[in-house]
């Protein structure tokens, strides 16, 4: 009896992510999918069709005959879409390398810390997270704009007359993107670290390596896992970045969250938006395989 | 005819001749962790071909003193000499040792093989002779077979043994080893062993190794520096050490052994008098001669004890009374626990050389034990 509690139990636990999926990410996505077959309808909500159960699954059926593609085929034929895409994916790349440039030497640092600071270390990075997204946003438009804190303290101490202009340009989106997202990288690669057997470097430098060289056949390569699972942490969400553009960004800068923005609030274009979603979703859940396939591998060659 | 301790000769016995000159020598060597002294004021020379154990209890400073051997550690005070080399300020990567490492330390990202070109690769040695000197060294290790896996893949006493093979696939000077063998099992600690001993002989390299366990490291050094709180307490030949302790605390160390306090009260020709604190009067062959009156013990190994049911002839000397207390049958022997008159508990050891013996002595059975005159050694501490 108690056996088979304790089977159903375990089933249960099982099921539970699965659930989740289902209702927080399966179904949510047919409905936008669904959305994105559609078509603009000045009505509420507004698009057509729009199902009832009043006409039962022959009504349904009816009506699912007005599904079109016609949205992905317009988002093939306006190039700002697909500029939008290409930028959007540029820009969360060269961000994504910026992270990891910064972050893997915090990383690596904080692994090499004595144990007993680790925490503090790592409370630190996490700290940010404490305050709101969108205030730490908005202070960066105090610090980066033309008289903000930045210029002001340059012009002081006179490395600069004019003030820079960094506000409203790529440049801010790439300050905004690390510093909001450096934590994701950080803390994977911290871990990959930190569970390294520093025995492994001994072992190296005793087979010759310097430090430097030890670093790269051994330290590095041993944080991997880490790297890529920071890496995918800060380019997915980059992507489809739409506060960090919309309020540091220049209006010349072309994002695929902005588009998506625009399309949904300023020309009430469900559908088109939806579409666009999709084939975010696409290009994105390309790199999640991936990155589920790396860990998969990393994990059954675990001690 | 000169007597030799223990029972094998060895021809080999570079530290006796003054004329040979120490590979290894380390000079007054202290280390300091903070206010911790790891390694304490210590000297040691090692030679050429030897195969060296630093025995001792955990945490008496025996990785420490390989680890600067290694360059891992830099002595707070004192020096090391490899081959006429300071080593001091030479960074690891440039000393002509290699280490094998207590956790082995394979790299998890690296076929057998890769890990055993490891340091080949780093040298930049042409790649055939990479392929073929790996090639040699898993033939040794016999891992053919296993070139192309992954450490996580192999068993322990695989992972040991590409350790290994990595380790001197650099054919170093000398090959530093911590607890080599303390991840196996007992069966495969004990091949291993020999192994071990006939790749040194083989390869001709001088070995250092690090172990806490006593009968490896009589297994299978030429000598051994018995360590404790970061001092050698002596350094000897594993029969040497074990015939002839030079403290208590070797003789403690290293196997069992009976020790008996008292107080000298003569000399007899070459022999010390000596009584012990329970009125057993014993004399022992010793080249030193105390004077009457000193302090003394006396350790006699359980080995050397004789039990009889009647007084020897040379009683009352070198003999005392007492009854069997325990009796432990090990197989190949039987240790009897024999309790004397004044209740200190003896252990007396014999071979089982023949499968039955009429009459065996019975638990609290009356019996005498004795023991020549150089069945011990006398200690002044
Ligand atoms: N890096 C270190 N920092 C502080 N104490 C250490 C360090 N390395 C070793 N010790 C201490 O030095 C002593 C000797 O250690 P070790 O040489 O590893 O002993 P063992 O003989 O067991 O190999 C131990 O008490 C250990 O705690
Ligand atoms: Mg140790």
């Amino acid at each position: 009896m108690a056996k088979l509690a304790s089977a159903l139990v375990s089933r249960l636990v099982i099921i539970v992510p699965y659930a989740w999926l289902l209702f927080f990410f399966l179904i949510p996505f047919f409905i936008v999918f669904r959305i994105s077959l559609s078509q603009t309808a000045v009505a509420m909500p507004p698009y057509t069709p729009v199902f009832d159960l009043a006409g039962g699954l022959a009504g349904i059926l009816e009506k699912a005959r007005e599904f079109s593609v016609d949205n992905y085929v317009w988002l093939t034929d306006d190039a700002l879409y697909f500029n939008a895409y290409v930028s959007s994916l540029v820009i969360a790349a060269i961000s994504t390398l910026l992270t990891l440039l910064i972050g893997f030497p915090i990383a690596y640092g904080m692994a090499k810390a004595p144990r007993s600071i680790r925490p503090t270390l790592l409370m630190l990075v996490i700290l940010p997270f404490w305050t709101s997204f969108l205030i730490r946003v908005y202070a960066w438009i105090a610090i980066l704009k033309p008289e903000g804190l930045l210029n002001q303290f340059l012009t002081t101490i006179g490395i600069i007359d004019q003030p820079l202009i960094i506000l409203n340009t790529n440049s801010a989106i790439y300050i905004g993107i690390v510093y909001s997202y450096l934590p994701f990288m950080v803390l994977p690669i911290y871990s990959a670290l930190e569970k390294m057997d520093n025995s492994l470097i001994e072992a190296a430098q005793d087979l010759g390596c310097t430090p430097t060289s030890a670093f790269w056949r051994v330290t590095f390569p041993l944080s991997l896992p880490g790297v890529v699972a920071g890496c995918l942490l800060v380019f997915i969400p980059a992507v489809g970045e739409f506060v960090i553009p919309d309020l540091l960004g220049g209006s010349e800068t072309l994002m695929i969250g902005k588009t998506l923005w625009s399309e949904f609030n300023a020309n009430r274009d469900w559908p088109v938006s939806s579409a666009v979603a999709i084939i975010l979703l696409m290009i994105l859940v390309i790199p999640i395989v991936y990155f589920q396939n790396v860990q998969a591998k990393a994990d059954s060659e675990g001690k | 005819m000169m007597k030799s301790l223990g029972s094998i000769r060895r021809s080999f016995a570079p530290w006796a001749d003054p004329a040979s000159k120490p590979f290894i020598s380390v000079k007054n060597v202290t280390k300091k962790f903070g206010d911790f002294t790891a390694v304490d004021d210590l000297s040691l020379n090692i030679y050429t071909r030897e195969f060296f154990a630093l025995l001792g209890a955990s945490g008496c400073g025996k990785s420490t003193l390989l680890r600067m051997l290694a360059g891992f550690e830099q002595p707070t005070s004192g020096e090391i000499i490899l081959d006429g080399q300071n080593l001091a300020g030479i960074p690891p990567y440039r000393r002509p040792v290699n280490m094998m490492f207590q956790s082995y330390a394979l790299f998890p990202h690296m076929t057998v093989e890769n890990n055993i070109a490891f340091g080949l690769k780093q040298d930049g040695m042409p790649k055939p002779e990479i392929a073929e000197r790996v090639a040699q060294m898993l033939k040794l290790v016999k891992l053919e077979k296993f070139a192309q896996r992954r450490p996580h893949q192999l068993s322990g006493g695989q992972r040991q043994r590409v350790a290994l093979a990595r380790s001197i696939a650099k054919r170093p000077k000398v090959l530093l080893l911590d607890e080599p063998l303390g991840a196996l099992d007992k069966k495969l600690r004990e091949e291993t062993q020999f192994e071990l001993m006939d790749l040194q002989q083989e390869l001709g390299l001088t070995f250092v190794i690090v172990t806490h366990d006593q009968e490896e490291a009589m297994t299978m050094a030429d000598r051994i520096a018995v360590m404790s709180h970061g001092k050698v307490v002596q350094v000897a030949t594993p029969a040497e050490i074990y015939e002839a302790p030079n403290s208590r605390f070797v003789a403690d160390f290293i196997g069992d052994v009976n020790l008996f306090d008292g107080t000298v009260i003569g000399v007899e020709g070459g022999s010390l008098r000596i009584e012990t604190t329970s009125g057993i009067q014993l004399r022992m062959a010793s080249p030193e001669k105390p004077a009457s009156g000193a302090k003394a013990a006396v350790a006699i190994r359980p080995e050397k004890i004789r039990i009889s049911r009647q007084p020897p002839d040379h009683a009352p000397v070198n003999t005392a009374e007492g009854e069997i207390w325990d009796i432990g049958y090990l197989g190949d022997m039987t240790v009897f626990h024999v309790r004397l008159k004044d209740g200190k508990v003896v252990k007396a050891s014999s071979l089982n050389a023949v499968r039955a013996v009429e009459d065996p002595l019975g638990y609290d059975q009356q019996i005498w034990i004795s023991f020549g005159e150089d069945a011990g050694v006398v200690l002044k501490d």
